[in-house]
């Protein structure tokens, strides 16, 4: 199953609530503001660290870019493009949008 | 079609509080339209979502409908796999006491496994 | 793969529309079939053809009018969400006694029945909203 997060962790509870509730084995990507939740040195780096043990976590390049954050990932973060993102609803069987 | 007749299991991911945003009574309104369909459906509430089941909502000061009753209803659309997630209930200081309907109370463990078993997942 | 979209929130105000146009680029770009695309809450605003934003900036309305036509994607406006919003076809105007309608080429006004529909028919369903 593939998450989507779209919210800053920063501003609301979806990163954290995802990363509670997401499957071993599934993936979180980060998209829109979401983006915010993969950025070294915040406050909530350790938390998404420990994530990463149990599933995979990508972000949206275009919108690390726009936000000028794309040189500031956690180690471990894999960049995708929007054909990534697409190829990422196909490799998991559904998605589930942290709205 | 090869496909026609088949029956999908969907959620209705519902995690946002009534009246501040439309989110939750346009989701009810697709619910109920949905209901026609005959697929297996699951509603979920989840976060501030719980705050649309409470009882008590009273929404003539603020001018606007008040729709918590029709959650009453749902039963008739046979619509009756509705849960509640237990650590969204206890973090706003609720229990299914405070709700408008019986609910199946869940744990967040729980709900990541019957997530799983979902074909299709709709959020509000 | 069949795809079908949700898109849950108007053109400019939230990245959700430039989010789905964009996944969806890409999908039909890889050979993905979109099976529908289904506009809802104020995501209706986005098949308003009155929409005019500064010459500098995209046309959300007119891109996805553009990629309906090009790759013949169904662009379902919801109904009751629409009349809420102010969003009308000329059927839509007349019935409710209206002097205008304003949609968009390449859209259509249905039900939320859509919506369920295009769930059970893809194979994935991704919804941006909010």
């Amino acid at each position: 199953m593939l998450h989507t997060v779209n919210k800053s962790p920063f501003d609301r509870n979806s990163l954290e609530r995802c990363m509670r509730t997401c499957d071993k084995g599934s993936a979180i990507l980060l998209i829109e503001d979401g983006v915010y939740g993969g950025i070294k040195g915040s406050v909530i780096e350790d938390k998404v660290k420990g994530a990463m043990k149990d599933v995979k976590i990508y972000a949206l390049e275009a919108d690390l870019d726009s936000r000028g954050i794309k040189g500031r990932v956690i180690d471990g973060i894999q960049l995708v493009d929007y054909n990534g993102f697409v190829d990422l609803t196909v490799e998991y069987d559904k998605v589930q949008s942290w709205l | 079609m090869e496909e026609a007749g088949e029956t999908k299991k969907i959620m209705y991911v519902n995690r946002k509080a009534p009246y501040g945003t439309i989110y939750a009574l346009e989701a009810l309104e697709v619910v109920l339209i949905g209901a026609a369909f005959e697929q297996d459906v699951y509603m979920m509430f989840l976060d501030d979502g719980v705050f649309q089941l409470k009882k008590e909502q009273d929404t003539k000061a603020l001018g606007v409908k008040n729709f918590s009753p029709t959650y009453r209803a749902l039963e008739m659309y046979d619509v009756e796999k509705i849960y509640v997630e237990k650590e969204s209930m206890e973090v706003r200081g609720l229990t299914a006491d405070d709700l408008i309907i019986p609910v199946e109370v869940k744990s967040n463990e729980e709900v990541t496994k019957m997530m799983t078993e979902m074909d299709v997942l709709l959020n509000f | 793969m069949k795809f079908g979209i949700m898109v849950n929130e108007g053109p400019y105000t939230h990245q959700a529309s430039d989010s789905a146009y964009n996944f969806v680029a890409a999908a039909l770009e890889k050979g993905h079939e979109i099976y529908r695309i289904f506009f809802y809450h104020d995501g209706v605003n986005n098949g308003t053809r009155l929409t005019t934003p500064p010459q500098d900036d995209r046309n959300i309305v007119n891109r996805w009018s553009a990629l309906a036509e090009k790759h013949e994607i169904d662009l379902v406006i919801c109904v009751a969400a629409a009349q809420r919003r102010g969003i009308a076809d000329a059927d839509e105007s007349k019935r409710n006694g209206k002097d205008a309608d304003n949609i968009a080429p390449g859209f259509r006004i249905s039900g939320l029945g859509q919506l369920l529909e295009a769930s059970i028919q893809a194979d994935r369903m991704v919804v941006f909203g909010d």
